[in-house]
């Protein structure tokens, strides 16, 4: 089941830059659901650029019309009508920030539901081969990017963009030589921002990525403690951590040095235009032909703009990388899944348990795993397989719940194609019983009862105590409640084992795949799970990876496999008779258990 | 610092602030006299620096409150007057005013953040090789997450403090001061009308920041929900599919996704509603000047220069206020972490050498345990309880019991992981705490149940004993240990990684680049923890090959799970609650019929 295959890809940059359009406007189709709660937000924005321009001219109006003509009156409207409309701008940002707040991380909701929901589709040849922080990197922070993208950056975007061109038309209409200078200034401005952030955002990543390697070399040392001293390897460890640390200080230093040179020149470049518009200005009110109200309000707007413009600048390399993000989310979602239903799937009622294998053959990309398997097995009957690593044991087991597809050839379950049937109904008959027991982070009887929705307590503990695991569930501290996994208690590997025994007798399935092996455990503990293997086996088809005496001796069929295909079956005594590989498999494996069991 | 007037933001998006006042959280004193004294030691080689850093500091708060008198000059002198060459000569020294204030805030920036990651730098380094002096003991008793978490986030936190931390404040601190300084030199009536503004943004940004720091740690927890019950998925999808449980896993996923979302809008909401206010406020202030202010240039009690500087002046109130506010938090959490990483710092070393241990030369490999009793603790139970045993040279002896018995302890003592609590183990002889633990290690070595692999090549992880080796070398020991032949079946060979997990790998490819590995260092003492993990049949024999090729013609101890390893040993001890039971060969203790007997026919035939 380990077989590489090319699985998803991690692109740092776009292929295409012209796909980025494509893929934008992809995820701003994500709003489309919430359009009322986008549109509300861009009409408030509207209303903010509105108030916002007018503010400076009430400043102009106390000057020249207020103080200047001597107008107390002009004084306490202007200030009353700044302050109401001060307040209207800050209902309407609440408004806008609430809107688009909730139409964006609607936007996040509804893409994580969407990626959670493929995987669960997508067959086991995608989750063979994706790793699984990968896959939640995406969910998570590509989630987060897009989110940001449909929500504030987009916003910030047009604010900053409209604020620059109402502005610039106010200013040159109230005086067209300030207003060009002021219009010539403000590109630089946008300019200087966007190298600012087009260099810092890599950088920061960068340093991300150096404290995670920080993080994995302090972890790795501790995990491996017992190592590093075995083999006293203190001074080695320690040079290791120097270089990462000094590649860290390095790579915080060239971000302190771009951030030092660049923020505080770009708050020089805004006030470089200040001084300008004063002095400039300042000449024009000396000449007579500007009111000092209409400089103070060029001051005014110009400070209004630069917070905006700047933010534009360091946001637009922002929406770049959300271009990649959007490459890495819609590469998940565009996956098609390996095995689905038919579109004529019908759902199969409860089985007798015949099974068939017509000339199966599977491959894994250019690697040829089975090849022209045939065999039947009658309801009820015991399957056991042997066969080196890699002969195609596992790959057998996984083609009847439909894990993977046969290349060619078909299986047949009580006569009927299993392809034809729904891939719910087909594996809630099949239970599986493997090496490695996954148990999900909740109590002890919730894991037992998985994918059974109705189950009485007495059906629990019955599974239980056949599974043998009723005894060391009830010493637990909390019973069938304890908390298993994460902040609860850790199982060894053969109390797991026992209650993935439990969780599928519980199933009551027909047909049984089990791995006979046991993970390493006491004595005690081993006679405990053989015993809850042979309560499981009782009255199912079951197909078995053997590594018992005991079991294939009780096997109706033995397959041992050899490079995907069948190099011989039978019986335990008439393999012994016949299969000189068998004989091979049975004294490197089996034979030291004779005369115990 | 941008210069404007008429309108105050506090120049970060809602985000930000939410994340700058509610994340960052921790209970405890706001100062700790250790904490303090110990990261000023941390910061005494960079005094100078910080010196500087102080000084341009001081430089750049006084350039900042310039710019707005110099404005106020300019109008009432220049423009009012019609003083065309003496706006000239003001608007030159603006401009020399913001160019320098340009140099020494970069400077001052760059300073700042260089003390303070070469301090962390120091700081993480100095964490990391007293973890490397700490005894075994240490590590098997602390959770390695919690750890990490001291060397990499703890300290950043302290960081934040001593260097970034305080320097601002005092920057901030003069910048109030020194606004509400000249204010009141400019016209006091004024002044003090517009101070009203100060209180109420104090009140407001305490409300907000105290509300955020409850929304933020909701968020928090929601994200990480809806990481974990993804992370779970994702591994346990197999299982998830092979019960048909996709639409249960689904809706459970939908739970903690709505629940993340809702938190989220919760916490902006307060974002959304302070940052408004706050802007409001800075009208309120600014409505004063201009109202009042304008009255007052009516009156011709102040100039209108003086309005104009005011305007600008009441833009600056808030980013100080808010570094202020933030100081607490800061503060609280650097305490904290200090404490923590002061701990680990300090964890004294049980395991030391002692000043006049030696080196050895050579060593012939007899191990002797002399009456040797051993627990973990002083409040733990004994674990050995008055253990004698002598291993001679080139011997090899099987540890048996079951589970809990103290066979691994007795691994622990040979290799010096831990040191005994009465008695004595010996090698050739001489007390093992009178040798240096490098040169101990040279000789003895403990190869490990669990086959611990560092995330590097195959090639590193093979070499990792002896990292001067050949390549030929490293190859002959692959060959010797069964692997040669599947590493160099990987894509990549010797150059293969080894993946997090070892997914890439199986347990017993792992089992036999761990024996790889043993084998190049040729060590005279070897002591194996036997693993009992299930191993495919070829493996499994490569494994036994390989066992045995390591343990030839060397002092062996071995903790047997494997039939094959107490038949071959030459001697076998029978260790239950700490004390041995039996001792003898094979065929001898067969004979007894007593505790090996049972052990045997349990643990090494199957079931």
């Amino acid at each position: 089941m380990s077989v590489p295959q090319s699985g998803i890809q991690t692109p740092f940059l776009l292929k295409k830059p012209a796909s980025l359009w494509r893929l934008l406007l992809r995820v701003y189709g994500y709003l489309w659901p919430y359009w009322k709660h986008t549109a509300a937000a861009y009409l408030s924005l509207l209303g903010i650029l509105a108030l916002s321009a007018s503010i400076p001219q009430f400043i102009r109006w106390i000057i020249d019309t207020g103080i200047g003509k001597n107008q107390p009156q002009v004084l306490t409207w202007s200030v009353l009508a700044l302050l109401g409309l001060t307040l209207i701008k800050g209902v309407l940002n609440y408004f806008q920030g609430i809107l688009s707040e909730t139409a964006s991380q609607n936007v996040a909701y509804d893409l994580r539901n969407e990626i959670q929901k493929k995987l669960t589709q997508l067959s086991f040849s995608f989750h063979d081969t994706s790793e699984a922080g990968e896959l939640l990197s995406r969910a998570i922070q590509d989630v987060e990017r897009l989110r940001f993208l449909t929500g504030r950056a987009t916003l910030r975007i047009l604010e900053g963009g409209l604020m620059i061109i109402v502005t610039m038309i106010i200013l040159i209409v109230m005086d067209l030589r300030l207003g060009l200078f002021v219009l010539i200034s403000m590109p630089v401005l946008v300019h200087r921002a966007y190298y600012f952030g087009s260099r810092f955002r890599p950088l920061s990543l960068m340093i991300q990525k150096q404290v995670a390697r920080l993080t994995t070399a302090v972890e790795q040392n501790l995990r491996g403690s017992r190592v590093v001293k075995a083999y006293a390897q203190e001074p080695g460890e320690i040079e290791r951590f120097e270089e990462e640390n000094q590649q860290w200080f390095e790579l915080t230093r060239a971000s302190a040095r771009l951030q030092a040179v660049n923020v505080p020149l770009m708050f020089l470049l805004s006030n470089i235009a200040m001084v300008v518009i004063i002095l400039f200005g300042g000449y024009l009110v000396i000449q007579g032909q500007l009111t000092f109200g209409v400089l103070l309000a060029f001051i005014t707007y110009m400070g209004q703009l630069v917070e905006p413009v700047r933010r534009l600048g360091i946001i637009i390399p922002a929406v770049a990388i959300a271009g990649s993000s959007a490459e890495r989310v819609f590469d998940i979602l565009d996956t098609v899944p390996d095995v689905q239903d038919e579109v004529d799937a019908q759902p199969m009622a409860i089985v007798n348990g015949h099974v068939r294998f017509e000339q199966v053959s599977f491959s894994y990309g250019k690697q040829t795993v089975l090849s022209g398997i045939n065999f039947e097995v009658q309801p009820g009957q015991i399957v056991a397989l042997l066969g080196a690593t890699g002969s195609g044991k596992s790959t057998i087991i996984s083609l009847i719940p439909r894990f993977y597809d046969p290349t060619a050839g078909r299986i047949l379950l009580d006569g009927r194609d299993i392809r034809q049937v729904t891939l719910n109904s087909l594996r809630s008959q099949i239970g599986i019983v493997l090496q490695e027991t996954t148990l999900f982070a909740t109590s002890i009887r919730e894991n037992i009862a998985f994918g059974q929705s109705n189950t009485t307590e007495e059906d629990i503990i019955s599974a239980a105590k056949a599974a043998q695991a009723h005894e060391f569930i009830v010493r637990s501290p909390e019973g069938y409640d304890t908390y298993v996994g994460e902040r609860g208690t850790t199982l060894s590997g053969g109390q797991k084992q026992r209650i993935a025994i439990a969780r599928v007798l519980l199933m009551n399935p027909r047909i049984l795949i089990l791995d006979d092996a046991t993970a390493s455990v006491d004595t005690e503990t081993e006679h405990l799970i053989q015993t809850a293997f042979e309560n499981l086996v009782k009255g199912r088809t079951t197909f078995v990876i053997a590594h018992r005496l005991s079991t294939v001796r009780n096997a109706d069929l033995i397959l041992v496999l050899d490079h995907g295909r069948i190099a011989a079956r039978g019986t335990h005594e008439s393999l012994l008779k016949t299969s000189k590989q068998y004989i091979e498999i049975y004294n490197r494996q089996l034979r030291h258990q004779e005369g115990l069991s | 610092m941008s210069f404007s007037i008429g309108s105050s933001s506090p120049g970060m998006g809602p985000r930000t602030v939410l994340e700058n006042f509610g994340g960052n959280q921790r209970e405890g004193e706001m100062f700790n006299r250790d904490v303090v004294k110990r990261m000023l030691l941390y910061l005494k080689p960079y005094r100078w620096r910080m010196g500087l850093a102080l000084f341009l500091t001081i430089l750049e708060s006084g350039l900042t409150l310039l710019s707005p008198y110099l404005l106020k000059e300019a109008t009432d002198s220049y423009i009012l007057k019609g003083n065309f060459p003496g706006l000239v000569r003001i608007a030159i020294y603006l401009a020399l005013t913001f160019i320098s204030l340009y140099f020494v805030s970069a400077a001052q920036r760059y300073v700042v953040s260089w003390v303070g990651q070469r301090m962390l730098a120091k700081l993480r380094s100095d964490l990391f090789r007293h973890l490397q002096r700490l005894q075994q003991g240490y590590h098997d008793r602390n959770i390695v997450g919690v750890t990490v978490s001291r060397v990499i986030n703890d300290v950043a936190e302290i960081n934040e403090l001593f260097s970034q931390g305080v320097i601002t404040l005092i920057g901030d601190l003069l910048v109030l001061i020194g606004i509400i300084v000249v204010m009141l030199t400019m016209s006091p009536k004024l002044a003090l009308l517009t101070f009203i503004v100060i209180p109420l943004m104090l009140f407001a940004t305490w409300i907000f920041s105290r509300q955020a720091k409850k929304a933020f740690r909701e968020t928090r927890s929601k994200v990480a929900a809806v990481v974990g019950d993804l992370a779970e998925d994702i591994s346990g999808m197999r299982v998830i599919q092979a019960f048909a449980q996709e639409k249960a896993s689904q809706e459970r996923f939908d739970k903690v996704n709505v629940e993340n979302r809702n938190a989220y809008i919760n916490a902006m909401t307060l974002s959304f509603v302070f940052l408004p206010s706050i802007e409001f406020l800075g009208m309120v202030a600014t409505g004063i000047v201009l109202w009042f202010g304008g009255r007052f240039v009516i009156a011709e009690e102040v100039t209108l220069g003086v309005m104009v500087a005011f305007l600008s002046y009441v833009t600056r109130f808030f980013t100080p206020i808010q570094e202020l506010s933030r100081m607490y938090t800061t503060l609280q959490s650097a305490m904290a972490g200090g404490e923590q990483v002061l701990k680990l710092l300090d964890t004294p070393i049980e395991v030391a050498d002692a000043p006049d241990a030696i080196e050895l030369e050579e060593v012939v490999g007899q191990i002797e345990f002399n009456h040797v009793t051993f627990q973990y603790r002083q409040d733990t139970p004994i674990v050995l309880d008055d253990i004698s045993l002598t291993i001679p040279a080139r011997k090899m002896v099987a540890i048996v019991g079951p589970t809990g018995a103290g066979k691994t302890t007795i691994a622990n003592l040979v290799a010096r992981f831990y040191d005994v609590t009465q008695g004595a183990v010996l090698l050739d002889g001489i007390d093992l705490r009178c040798i240096q633990q490098s040169s101990l290690r040279q000789f003895v070595r403990i190869v490990s149940q669990d086959p611990f692999l560092f995330s590097r090549s195959i090639e590193e992880n093979i070499r990792y004993g002896k990292p001067d080796a050949s390549e030929d070398e490293v190859i002959n020991a692959a060959k010797k240990a069964n692997a040669h032949e599947f590493i160099s079946h990987l894509p990549n060979g010797y150059r293969t990684k080894i993946q997090e997990g070892g997914v890439n790998i199986s347990v017993g490819q792992r089992q036999l680049l761990t024996i790889a590995r043993a084998i190049l260092t040729d060590p005279k003492v070897l002591i194996l923890d036997e693993a009992t993990a299930n191993i495919d049949t070829v493996t499994e024999v490569l494994i036994q090959q390989a066992l045995e090729r390591l343990l030839f013609e060397r002092t062996a101890i071995v903790i047997a799970h494997r039939l094959s390893t107490v038949r071959k040993a030459d001697w076998i001890y029978v260790i239950d609650q700490g004390k041995i039971r039996e001792q003898g060969t094979h065929t001898d203790l067969l004979a007894l019929n007593g505790m090996y007997n049972d052990l045997y026919e349990r643990q090494f035939m199957g079931a």
